[in-house]
């Protein structure tokens, strides 16, 4: 058997189905690695007892011939979703002693399948951040520092900074994260790996550490696009416990990847030709119409012409929900409390302990934007905005299928950079925000490697609820850009 | 429009964060540039667009005002960082 880790999710499952592999030797390998690791500090909490126990539970169900789709797949969980008995943090002081009494729907949905808990991974405080450097429990390393054998070290990207990490380097075949700017497919693109943001109502939010409620939405980290259909036919699905979650049916998202994509209309969007963006990312824009037109795909130059005014947009809308949903974290139910004589006296302090410097930035400027007299020139504008930038998708999806981008404007960084400036570490969502402000599915492939070495993700965005197309044509993709992910395990 | 000491001050009491004497102005030309890039929005005409809160579109889904979870007072308060009996325990309020 060749290396456990170097095996994808649909490698593992063959192996498990053909009884090469037990789950528990599979979820072994991987706890060894993790703490061979943990250096790289993807996890903040490892549940080794409970993924020995799953394993035990999944190999007796494969014993008996009643194997479940994700049986021995031993994933990373992101830390804002809630499990039951498992400390979950969201990366904030706030709730380092925070242990939930219910499991989120994602999270149980892949239980059912399966899968395994390895741990809970790193994550920007409250999912807000671009670089994991945010995070009560400290930087994460991202593994291609060893790998370019880079002097300083590279930060994963974020939010989900930890799940990215962790499945690049061999600490889990996959994980769970969450994207409300970019926070799945940026990270991604930072650490040569696939991540994929499904349609707003794809997957339940229930029991997911809540950001920016209208936004927000949980998908898969993981090394292939094929392994991403597996793994979000899982965590997707219709949940009545989530006001938002989508009332459709949910296809064998795997079934789409079948390379035909002769005749598929592929939009390039010319906004998204900035200045200042490196030659390396444009060369792989190139490379990436070039091989779609190849496969039969046909590509046509689109506008979508209020894209500058994505971010500032979002950043007026995702502090105010944040201002919104943090306002709970008051010391009285659960979660830090910071004792004081006064009742007015132990909210402030408590929030004054518990928030990291970002998270009470986006507090202010969103209290600020909702506050009497500020609303309309802000909130309301924004909201304008939004509709204007929805329209636009609308506008260029009645001539295409999806559109092509690249995913970051930029290569992974080192730990520390860019933390001076806000506006600096928000510009890196600039590629991957306007589509999470119109709710659609978008998935991020590495391409190609920088020319420190480093990778660059490609972005396919597709329409309200056809993650298929967006997953068939990162497939087609994926074959045609020969992008390696080396050495996994091996740091 | 810019933020002042006053105003972040005020903001920072409407969202219960303490904050230093010494921190307001910092965060005042923190906050400042933020907004000032954001402003760029005013550039776009919004004329007769609706404010667009949801992507979906769809009405929420509405059912029946029944009690259909609950009973487990042990699950709620597990977290609590003070309690009395089945109650969450706050310092003494005297108006």
């Amino acid at each position: 058997m060749s290396n456990i880790l170097e095996l994808n999710l649909a490698d593992l499952q063959k192996a498990i189905r053909d009884k090469n592999l037990s789950a528990k030797e599979i979820t072994e390998a991987y706890l060894q690695a993790i703490e061979q690791n943990s250096q790289s500090n993807c996890f903040i909490s490892i549940t080794e007892e409970k993924a020995i126990q799953m394993a035990e539970e999944s190999d007796k169900r494969i014993e008996k011939g009643e194997a479940l789709a994700l049986d021995g797949i031993p994933i990373g969980v992101k830390d804002l979703f809630c499990t039951s008995g498992v400390r979950t943090t969201a990366g904030s002081n706030m709730l380092s002693n925070f242990v939930p009494q219910y499991e989120s729907t994602v999270t149980e949905q892949l239980w059912r399948d399966g899968a395994i808990m390895l741990g809970k991974c790193n994550m920007d405080e409250f999912a807000m951040g671009s670089a994991n450097t945010t995070s009560y429990f400290g930087s994460v390393e991202n593994p291609w520092t060893t790998r370019t054998k880079f002097e300083k070290k590279l930060v994963p990207g974020g939010s989900s900074g930890g799940s990215a990490a962790a499945v690049s380097g061999g600490l889990a075949v996959a994980a769970t994260g969450s994207d409300t700017g970019g926070s799945i497919r940026q990270p991604a693109s930072f650490c040569g790996i696939v991540g994929m943001k499904p349609t707003y109502g794809r997957c339940s939010r229930w029991g997911m550490v809540a950001f920016a409620s209208s936004l927000d939405q949980a998908g898969p980290l993981t090394r292939t696009v094929q392994d991403a259909a597996i793994l979000l036919k899982s965590m997707a699905g219709y949940d009545p416990k989530d006001s938002t979650s989508a009332n459709v049916s949910v296809p064998n998202f795997e079934l789409a990847l079948n390379g035909d994509i002769r005749g598929l209309r592929v939009g390039v969007p010319r906004e998204y030709k900035r200045e200042g963006t490196p030659p390396e990312i444009e060369n792989l824009w190139q490379k990436g119409v070039d091989i779609l037109k190849k496969a039969g795909a046909v590509i046509s130059d689109v506008s979508l012409p209020h894209t500058k005014y994505a971010l500032p947009t979002y950043y007026i809308i995702a502090p105010a929900e944040a201002s919104s949903n943090l306002a709970r974290y008051d010391g009285v139910r659960y979660g830090l409390r910071a004792e004081q004589a006064e009742l007015q006296d132990m909210y402030q302090r408590t929030r004054d302990e518990g928030f990291g410097d970002e998270v009470k930035r986006r507090i202010l400027i969103g209290t600020y934007v909702l506050s009497a007299g500020y609303y309309d020139a802000y909130y309301l504008k924004a909201q304008r905005v939004r509709a204007l930038i929805k329209q636009d998708f609308d506008n260029v999806f009645e001539n295409v299928d999806v559109l092509l981008t690249p995913t970051a404007p930029s290569e992974a960084f080192a730990i520390g950079e860019n933390d001076d400036d806000p506006i600096k570490m928000y510009l890196n969502d600039i590629f991957t925000v306007p589509t999470s402000l119109a709710g659609l599915p978008a998935i991020s492939i590495p391409g190609s490697l920088s020319d420190k070495g480093l990778p660059l993700g490609l972005q396919v965005v597709g329409k309200m609820f056809d993650e298929e197309s967006v997953l068939k044509v990162g497939d087609v993709l994926e074959s045609g850009v020969e992008f390696t992910l080396q050495e996994v395990g091996k740091q | 429009m810019s933020l002042d000491k006053t105003m972040v001050q005020r903001v920072s009491q409407l969202a219960r964060i303490e904050m230093e004497e010494t921190q307001l102005e910092t965060t005042a030309r923190e906050l400042n540039n933020i907004l000032e890039w954001i402003e760029q929005l005013n550039e776009v005409d919004t004329e007769g667009v609706e404010p667009m809160a949801s992507v979906t579109g769809h009405e929420l889904p509405k059912r029946d005002d029944d009690v259909t979870d609950g009973g487990y007072p042990e699950k709620v308060l597990k977290n609590a960082p003070d309690r009395e009996s089945d109650f969450f325990a706050v310092p003494k309020v005297v108006e």
